[in-house]
């Protein structure tokens, strides 16, 4: 990690360059306090920690289908959602453990939803991808890629509606991720229109890891830099560092800032990278050695802990791991129940009148099988 | 307010479908079911629990007022109002965005054009440019949007312009709107209605004569009705906003402008419920949306013949009113269906198999179902006349079955 510097973010013109950056001289008060880096150091390891038992307990047969880790992006999770409130919102991808879990879900809620239990945060019914939590502002874990950013558009509307029809003292934001496959997606550009057009207190946060699934970025994109497209729409774009939490930080704080204040959206592109597969089921083999090491010797952790350190900010006594709090995660989600017969048809509706009339003349979920998930709907 | 049961409003007696006037005739009252048109006062609580107190069997659900009205409906008495169709949506609407700050509505071109059939017309006007939201051309993205914002507490009313081009927005209404309270755990509600003018109209081409409720109807989570009367345009309008499911309100382009005398009294009508519309003996004709008129017209050609037709209009396309089909099955033992979607997979194929899985028994011939044909819906007149049934082929069907 370098000097400690200032990064302003400045609509970008035309310009060819990669990173336009106003440098402040460096001076004597740091980026971060203790405290604050305490617990971006805490996130960090603990969304690491959480991902190597993923990987465990899927080669021991404890979660199955896709299951897509997070280790090596933990700066841009941790940079960005440590700054937001608990009202404000987070969409993800299927790429969505760790954002639950810097959201403030629990590691046992999202270790149980993996094992397909009961006491996951979405009682077993969605998985590894659909990560959701009405408490923390978690609006899911989407699987089709794309598929989350307008409803992250529509989390920001609510903002702006609440504010200016509602007249409620509303300033919350929306932080949606997604990759670097995704900015060939329609989806994608629709909702940049959008965003920039009713002004909407959304980040765009693309996390380029360079590869999707086994397609390069390079092969797949015609100008690949994805931060130039935010000017098209009319909202800044920038590139930063996704390796370095406290780079992602203070580019986060802008844009945050910007979104608070009703300026509108922000697309943040941050250059990050995945040290293992696309998936579990990845065999990684198109990857070049050589840009993965080139990419684990930036590794975000080691990295905040080195600054920690040298800048006296915390001792290695300090800076613990967090193993315990991911093996009881496991042990409790071990003990959790599997969800029973009934839970099958209990929440298809809000309003379970629409299953219909049987014909016997009674809603069908007036039946009593409905409660046990044999009735016929 | 105090909230009134009606019964289900004026029957029809139209010669075309294109007729201004509806007339309102008394209706008497079917055995064992005394009120049809039922308010839904409260929803219920709770996605993980609901408790049989708040469900109670349907003939015996008593609602608020004592002065609900007779179960003889007369609706051609003083009271009421006439209007079109597409001001009885746009009446139920404003009425739901008045009662609610959180009821919106966004699509292309509600707002400052006023709805392409109208529909909401004036509402920019009154509640603003943010609540009736004109968006740019991108329905995946805006039906997106509206379901996110559902999941933050809004309640939206999502239009496709033409329900063809909710078609680019399948992704979202498959994956997020159909799918995402159950997903979530039951954490997320979408309470989002979703409507547009649909079917086929005068010759305008086969990309904007589709049916999507066929497309639709196998989506897990989401309720479809379809309009086809001044009233029950409205009814389900306001059902539909109030409801805290995800509802397809599927309109249609040639009935936006259909008049009736419509009660000046709040109502509802009931998202689950088939609406009778000619009660009879020989034979049971279920149908929905335009296809209703096409078969009221074959009924006068079929009473003339000496047939008694009972004439029942679905309305709740997913999912099916199986008392009021069963009950009408179970006294005529003959079944015909008319429908305006695709013989293939369409609404009529999923309900011949849903009578034949549930009354067989009481069948004294196969269920026939006259659909449009398999084909992209042709631009010249006299073709897309032959794509669609037409009354004189639901005149020899009934013939056909009753022999």
């Amino acid at each position: 990690m370098c000097l400690c510097r200032t990064l302003l973010i400045q609509q970008i013109r035309g310009s060819s360059n990669a990173i336009l950056v106003k440098e402040k001289k460096p001076t004597n008060s740091l980026l971060i306090t203790k405290e604050e880096g305490l617990v971006l150091y805490e996130d960090m390891i603990l969304g690491r920690s959480f991902e190597d038992m993923c990987a465990q307990m899927y080669y021991r047969g404890k979660m199955f289908g896709f299951v897509h880790l997070y280790n090596g992006q933990e700066a841009v999770s941790t940079g960005f959602i440590k700054l937001l409130t608990k009202s404000d919102s987070v969409v993800s991808t299927y790429r969505d453990h760790v954002h639950a879990l810097s959201k403030g879900v629990s590691a046992r809620a999202v270790m149980s939803e993996l094992f397909g239990k009961v006491t996951g945060c979405c009682r077993g019914q969605g998985g590894s991808m659909h990560m959701f939590s009405k408490e923390h502002n978690m609006l899911g874990g989407f699987a089709f890629i794309g598929e989350g950013i307008p409803v992250a558009t529509g989390a920001a509307f609510t903002s702006k509606y609440k504010r200016e029809v509602l007249k409620q003292d509303c300033d919350d934001v929306t932080v949606a991720f997604f990759g670097d496959g995704t900015c060939n997606n329609g989806q994608f550009y629709e909702c940049l229109n959008i965003a920039a057009l009713y002004k909407l207190p959304i980040i765009f946060v693309v996390e380029n890891n360079l590869w999707a699934i086994g397609m390069s970025h390079l092969r797949s994109t015609s100008d690949p830099e994805i931060w130039k497209k935010g000017p098209a729409f009319g909202m800044p774009g920038v590139h930063v560092d996704g390796m370095d939490v406290l780079k992602v930080r203070e580019v986060a704080k802008e844009a945050v800032t910007r979104a608070r204040r009703g300026e509108g959206p922000t697309l943040v592109e941050c250059e990050t990278y995945r040290f293992r597969g696309h998936s579990l089921a990845d065999p990684d083999e198109l990857r070049d050695a050589a840009e993965k090491a080139k990419y684990a010797a930036r590794d975000t952790i080691t990295a905040l802990k080195k600054y920690l350190i040298e800048n006296k900010l915390a001792n290695e006594g300090e800076l613990k791991k967090i193993d315990d709090l991911v093996e009881e995660a496991v042990e409790f989600a071990d003990a959790s129940p599997q969800p029973g017969r009934s839970q099958l048809l209990e929440n298809v509706f809000a309003d379970p009148k629409g299953f219909g009339i049987g014909p016997d003349g009674r809603y069908r979920c007036e039946d009593p099988k409905f409660t046990e998930g044999t009735a016929q709907v | 307010m105090s909230a009134i049961i009606h019964g289900a409003g004026a029957a029809t007696a139209l010669s075309t479908f294109n007729s201004k006037k509806l007339v309102a005739r008394s209706r008497t009252n079917l055995p064992g079911r005394s009120k049809r048109c039922i308010v839904a006062a409260g929803s219920d609580d709770g996605s993980k629990s609901f408790g049989s107190s708040s469900l109670s069997l349907r003939h015996s659900h008593k609602l608020i007022a004592n002065n609900a009205v007779a179960t003889k409906a007369d609706t051609s008495a003083t009271t009421g109002h006439e209007l079109l169709l597409f001001e009885a949506l746009q009446e139920g609407l404003e009425e739901e965005m008045d009662r609610d700050p959180h009821v919106c509505v966004m699509g292309e071109d509600v707002g400052h054009y006023g709805g392409s059939y109208k529909v909401t017309k004036g509402l920019a006007d009154k509640f603003g440019d943010l609540r009736v939201l004109d968006t740019p051309i991108c329905e995946n993205a805006f039906t997106g949007m509206g379901i996110g914002a559902a999941m933050t507490d809004l309640r939206p009313v999502i239009e496709g312009m033409n329900m063809g081009f909710l078609l680019l927005a399948f992704n979202q209404i498959s994956n997020n709107c159909g799918m995402l309270h159950y997903t979530s755990g039951g954490q997320f509600t979408i309470p989002v209605v979703i409507r547009g003018p649909g079917g086929v109209g005068r010759q305008l081409g086969a990309e904007h004569s589709q049916r999507l409720e066929s497309y639709f109807q196998s989506i897990p989570g989401i309720q479809m009705v379809a309009c086809s009367t001044p009233y029950n345009a409205k009814g389900l309008m306001k059902a539909a906003i109030r409801s805290e499911n995800p509802v397809i309100l599927f309109e249609h382009v040639l009935l936006y402008n259909l008049k009736e005398k419509i009660p000046d009294e709040e109502y509802i009508c009931n998202l689950e419920e088939a609406e009778m519309v000619r009660p009879g003996e020989h034979i049971t004709i279920l149908t929905y949306s335009r296809m209703r008129y096409h078969v009221m017209q074959a009924a006068k050609t079929l009473v003339n013949k000496g047939y008694d037709p009972e004439v029942i209009d679905i309305r709740s396309l997913k999912p099916f009113d199986l008392y009021t089909i069963g009950n009408s099955v179970k006294k005529t033992h003959r079944v015909l269906i008319v429908e305006e979607c695709m013989r293939t997979g369409g609404i009529g194929a999923s309900l011949t198999a849903a009578i034949n899985e549930n009354f067989h028994d009481y069948l004294d011939a196969p269920v026939m179902c006259l659909s449009s044909q398999d084909v992209p819906t042709p631009y010249a007149g006299t073709l897309e006349e032959w794509t669609v049934v037409q009354p004189a082929q639901i005149v020899t069907a009934v013939e056909q079955l009753c022999q």
